[in-house]
């Protein structure tokens, strides 16, 4: 569905990712792992028009995004969780849900349902509503990030590194929700650094260094057999 | 005690209009960065179009909304053309541009209307009697109608859909984009609307001094010190800024001249800029 | 643990080096002791306080509580320009050099600021010395061919390296290099190994990086952070043999 086609991107002059291919099909979890620095979030980047891309192809389902503008990622199914979350600090929490919600096309009844359903997600959300997306916790703050794209009723999530910076009780939450995003049918490009969720959530994961794909492989292969972890996550 | 009653009355109505100037490019400035010189002239046109309105008509509420509609057009074409290919460029250019187009807007309108001064008629006629003063009501009116369009330019900011995506788009123009939100549409909308301000507030500042090409000049430079007082992108803050140094440089006329006293706005923009720079309306950064 | 100069005392410690923003403690109770003429590598995951602790060294922070000893001084909470003159020089993450400047006259600069006086005459005679200081430097940095290219149009490696050189031509004692090889390819990054190979002799370096392959490769001790307190330190084998540095990295 999403295909990344030995991809080479710049920012400025700095060379970020060399020959990167990466394939996630339809209702899929892929795992993207690498250390500090390596590319992962550039390549998300890439996706969503961010980044110059001086060689290869991104395709979604068929389709070329090059020449897409970058408010039309999300008409095509693509949802973006940066790393940074991006809330938008001075909007309530429904009004951050709203720039998600407010699609054309979207019935009254399917906009209660889908907001009802998010709210069942993540309940803290239904309670601090009203409330201004600044002044809620980093854990809140990253729940709202992903509420958010769920609303675009996306066919893929780009999450970049939700766990960071989360406590273990908020991880093990975010790893629910990954879970629950799959069983509802939606792909997932998982940025990461934290291994043990990623293996968890998973069916396959690339693994990126020095802004090249270096490994790829299935979870299962993964826990087998450490030495790839070691080598590439670890010291 | 008269003269400060009819001071206040002008400060209020002065600042009133002026608030709906100044919030147009505030709005501007707070969601493209772009520091729009041709705001006044945007306002200028909006009188003479509203005067040639009147003329034909004879209805001045129609030559308001002719008037608002005609130049929120003109606005969305010169965004569209002019300012739209220099995105991402050094703000100096899109300050250079703007200033280009306050000079054809001014000689065009030279050309168009000629040189003498064109009247719009007070909408609303007679004065009204407060303790020994009398006071034009359509003053009144002026500053009622522009506390209502700038109440109803906030209500749509808050709440419906398009005033999310003009909020959300003005705090994080990427990530509004990843929503989908149409970034160059909104800025477009954005400077029509801002355009329409402008030229509304022309023609409800029509009856008070007459139509000429140069009225903008003043206003876009008291727009800009209110702007930068009130807090750059905060509409809030402008509106407050607006009647606050409106009603310092009434207050001032009773002493000095009228074309003296906005020196007590420059005097008000530049202690803003030594204490508080990002403005005295606004909360205490950080 | 690993010291070249056993006889001599640390050109740096710190004792319970601490920055907190608010209730977060960036940096926690750091306590660290380099000797003169070491490579030591700082690493840590994501948010582990490397930043902040180099930004304290610099000047560029001031620390809430606890010493920076720079060569017998204390220098915690002195401006950056004053550090810059007690010797410690620093190499950024987003380059600094000058883009309309030649690459010679980037680090030419940076050599004046070293021997700067006000007497024109003076000045006219040694202006030679720091051409060829500048000269030498380039040599340093693998950069010599291209002394009169604008650094504009270096590629990314060689802006990099020339940020190192700019840093070096303020000759200082202590250099803290911030991620030299983000960004950069296998390539580039094996240059600037090398690069800081060439440039040890006489200088004590800190660096802190991602890449452990470069890290393990240069550094003679290693310190680990996390969450802004030092998890481990020692020679890089015991670094990559330690359990718990595995962990955290890998959070198993």
């Amino acid at each position: 569905m999403l295909v990344l086609e030995q991809v080479d991107a710049h920012y400025g002059k700095s060379h970020v990712l060399h020959g990167v291919s990466i394939e996630v099909r339809a209702g899929e979890v892929v795992g993207l792992l690498g250390r500090n620095g390596v590319g992962k979030t550039t390549t998300l980047k890439a996706i969503m028009g961010m980044a110059r891309r001086s060689a290869g192809r991104i395709t979604f389902e068929g389709r070329d995004l090059q020449g897409v503008p970058p408010h039309g990622l999300a008409g095509l199914g693509i949802a973006w969780v940066p790393e940074e979350r991006r809330i938008f600090r001075l909007l309530t929490v429904l009004e951050n849900l709203r720039t998600g919600l407010d699609r054309s096309g979207i019935t009254p009844p399917r906009r209660e349902a889908l907001l009802e359903k998010v709210y069942a997600y993540f309940p803290i959300l239904r309670e601090r509503r009203n409330q201004p997306g600044g002044t809620l916790s980093g854990g809140e703050q990253q729940m709202l990030a992903i509420a958010r794209a769920m609303m675009l009723e996306p066919k893929i999530i780009l999450l970049d590194e939700p766990t960071e910076g989360l406590m273990p009780r908020m991880v093990a939450q975010i790893q629910e929700i990954v879970h629950a995003l799959h069983r509802d049918g939606v792909a997932i490009l998982l940025v990461e650094q934290n291994v043990p969720l990623t293996l968890d959530a998973a069916e396959r994961v690339y693994i990126m260094e020095k802004g090249a794909v270096r490994h790829h492989a299935s979870s299962a292969e993964l826990r087998a057999d450490q030495r790839v972890i070691h080598e590439y996550l670890g010291v | 005690m008269d003269q400060v009653l009819v001071q206040t009355l002008h400060g209020l109505v002065n600042g009133m209009v002026l608030a709906m100037v100044a919030s147009g490019l505030t709005l501007i400035f707070g969601i493209m960065d772009i520091v729009n010189f041709a705001h006044g002239d945007l306002l200028m046109l909006g009188a003479f179009v509203g005067a040639s309105v009147l003329g034909v008509t004879g209805n001045y509420w129609l030559a308001l909304l002719a008037a608002s509609i005609a130049i929120a057009a003109l606005g969305a074409i010169l965004q569209i053309t002019t300012l739209r290919p220099l995105i991402g460029r050094d703000p100096l250019t899109t300050i250079l541009a703007t200033f280009g187009l306050s000079l054809v807007m001014q000689k065009y309108a030279l050309w168009q209307w000629g040189p003498s001064v064109r009247r719009i008629s007070e909408p609303v006629p007679g004065d009204f009697t407060l303790f020994h003063i009398q006071y034009p009501w359509y003053r009144i009116a002026t500053a009622v109608l522009a506390g209502l369009i700038l109440a109803g330019l906030w209500l749509f900011l808050k709440y419906g859909k398009y005033g999310i995506w003009i909020r959300a788009t003005t705090q994080d123009r990427v990530m509004a984009q990843a929503m989908g939100i149409p970034v160059p549409l909104v800025y477009t909308a954005v400077f029509a609307i801002g355009s329409a301000m402008a030229a509304a507030s022309g023609v409800l500042f029509g009856p008070f001094a007459g139509v000429t090409q140069t009225m903008g000049f003043d206003f876009t430079l008291r727009a800009f010190i209110v702007v930068v007082v009130g807090g750059m992108g905060n509409l809030g803050g402008s509106i407050l800024a607006s009647i606050f140094v409106s009603l310092l440089e009434s207050y001032a006329a009773i002493v000095v001249s009228p074309a003296q006293a906005v020196i007590v706005s420059f005097v008000v923009l530049v202690l803003t800029m030594l204490f508080r720079p990002t403005g005295l309306f606004v909360p205490t950064p950080k | 643990m690993a010291t070249l100069t056993a006889s001599s005392s640390p050109i740096l410690k710190t004792e319970g080096l601490t920055v907190r923003f608010g209730g977060l403690a960036a940096v926690n109770n750091v306590s660290m002791s380099v000797p003169r003429g070491e490579i030591r590598g700082i690493i840590g995951p994501n948010g582990a306080g490397k930043s902040t602790f180099f930004n304290c060294l610099t000047g560029v922070l001031r620390p809430t509580t606890g010493r920076i000893v720079f060569n017998g001084e204390d220098i915690a909470g002195l401006p950056p320009h004053t550090i810059s003159r007690k010797a410690i020089a620093r190499s950024y993450q987003i380059t600094n050099i000058l883009p309309g400047a030649t690459v010679l006259e980037n680090v030419r600069i940076a050599s004046q600021s070293r021997h700067h006086n006000w007497s024109m005459l003076r000045h006219h005679r040694s202006y030679a010395d720091v051409i060829a200081r500048a000269r030498a430097v380039l040599a340093d940095v693998g950069l010599a061919d291209k002394e009169d290219e604008l650094a504009s149009n270096l590629s990314h490696g060689e802006q990099r390296n020339l940020e190192i050189g700019i840093a070096l031509a303020t000759e200082p004692k202590l250099l803290c290099l911030d991620e030299p090889t983000a960004g950069m390819s296998v390539a580039e990054t094996h240059a600037t190994v090398d690069l800081v190979r060439r440039i040890a002799r006489g200088l004590t370096i800190l660096i802190v990086e991602h890449d452990m392959e470069v890290v393990m490769g240069l550094a003679h001790t290693i310190t680990v952070l996390n969450y802004g307190e030092v998890l481990a330190e020692g020679r890089p084998a015991e670094i990559q043999a330690n359990p718990r540095v595995q962990e955290v990295y890998l959070k198993t």
